[in-house]
């Protein structure tokens, strides 16, 4: 047993759901993307969607603190093995993102992980590099979101 | 009214944005939201962790961005939409108090299959430190409005 049992190639992973009500909308694009779409429900109630989009990018982050709290998950379960904790690390990046439709106010995106490489970093010894290809789908079962990426990970405990 | 769309990006055209400065409250309250990884939150996790120190998550990096080019180009911009980012790389960490610029790129113009009233506007955006250092780098692609289906 590793504390990579769970991230082997191909396990997918159920990161979890994230609500978009229409304040937490506002919310983000107030800070990173105020443009009215985002903002201006009574605007947005006349637009073709009928209803306040949140921002691209918040349909992206919002499945980062999801991934902070699943990766709590498989360190308590590695530790109830008796194995390794596994470390995360840094990114080096993502690929491939890209936004297929509208996220509205009142949608819940449910966001699930495959695990799609896991290799021995050439460049840091003790580290490995996870790749995820996520997918973002709504409640009506429409993929809203895709995207790639590639997360340090360490299998020598929570000292590495 | 919005003053730029589609026909006005040409390939080759550059912009820049920024600086901006982004404060340690910042950077701490971004991660506390969405990023909460001890390299995000504290100096010395910070210092234990292949950062070297204490440093903004990569996604704060993205939206402080967007912010960006909102502010400076695309709320003048009948902008439609994100259509992807073919790469986003995190190139350096965003140390506490950096001051962060933006160069913009347009790489290309294309038509949008089977969205007549908007095209895609291929950019590179590279984000730099007061250093000069660069901390993002991001290939993609906007969706923009055409000038005729507005009128």
């Amino acid at each position: 047993m590793s504390a990579f049992e769970d991230l082997s190639p191909g396990s997918r992973l159920a990161i979890g759901s994230h609500h978009f009500s229409a304040e937490n909308i506002r919310s983000f694009a107030q800070r990173f993307d105020p443009q009215p779409c985002h903002l201006d429900e009574a605007a947005a109630a006349r637009s073709p969607f009928g209803a306040l989009r949140a921002s691209d990018w918040h349909v992206a982050v919002a499945w980062m603190p999801l991934l902070v709290a699943y990766r709590a998950q498989l360190v308590a379960r590695a530790r109830a093995r008796g194995d390794a904790e596994p470390l995360f690390g840094p990114s080096p990046g993502v690929a491939d993102l890209k936004w297929f439709g509208p996220v509205l106010a009142g949608d819940t995106v449910t966001y699930t992980s495959e695990v799609t490489g896991l290799r021995r970093s050439a460049r840091r010894p003790g580290w490995s590099l996870l790749t995820l290809h996520t997918v973002g789908v709504n409640q009506r079962g429409e993929t809203v979101i895709s995207f790639i990426n590639t997360i340090f990970a360490s299998d020598r405990g929570a000292t590495a | 009214m919005k003053k730029r769309f589609f026909e006005d990006f040409r390939p080759g055209m550059t912009m820049r944005f920024g600086p901006r400065l982004v404060t340690r409250e910042e950077i701490l309250g971004f991660a506390a939201e969405f990023d909460s990884q001890p390299m995000h939150l504290d100096e010395e996790a910070g210092r234990q962790s292949l950062l070297g120190g204490l440093a903004g998550s990569g996604w704060h990096t993205a939206s402080l961005m967007m912010r960006m080019l909102v502010d400076g180009l695309l709320a003048e911009t009948c902008m439609l939409g994100m259509s992807e980012v073919e790469e986003m790389r995190w190139l350096s960490p965003l140390r506490p108090e950096s001051r962060i610029a933006v160069a913009l790129q347009v790489l290309d113009t294309t038509a949008l299959e089977g969205h007549p009233a908007a095209g895609l506007v291929k950019i590179r955006c590279d984000v730099t430190d007061q250093f000069d250092t660069p901390v993002m780098g991001l290939t993609g692609a906007l969706k923009i409005g055409r000038r005729a289906a507005a009128s």
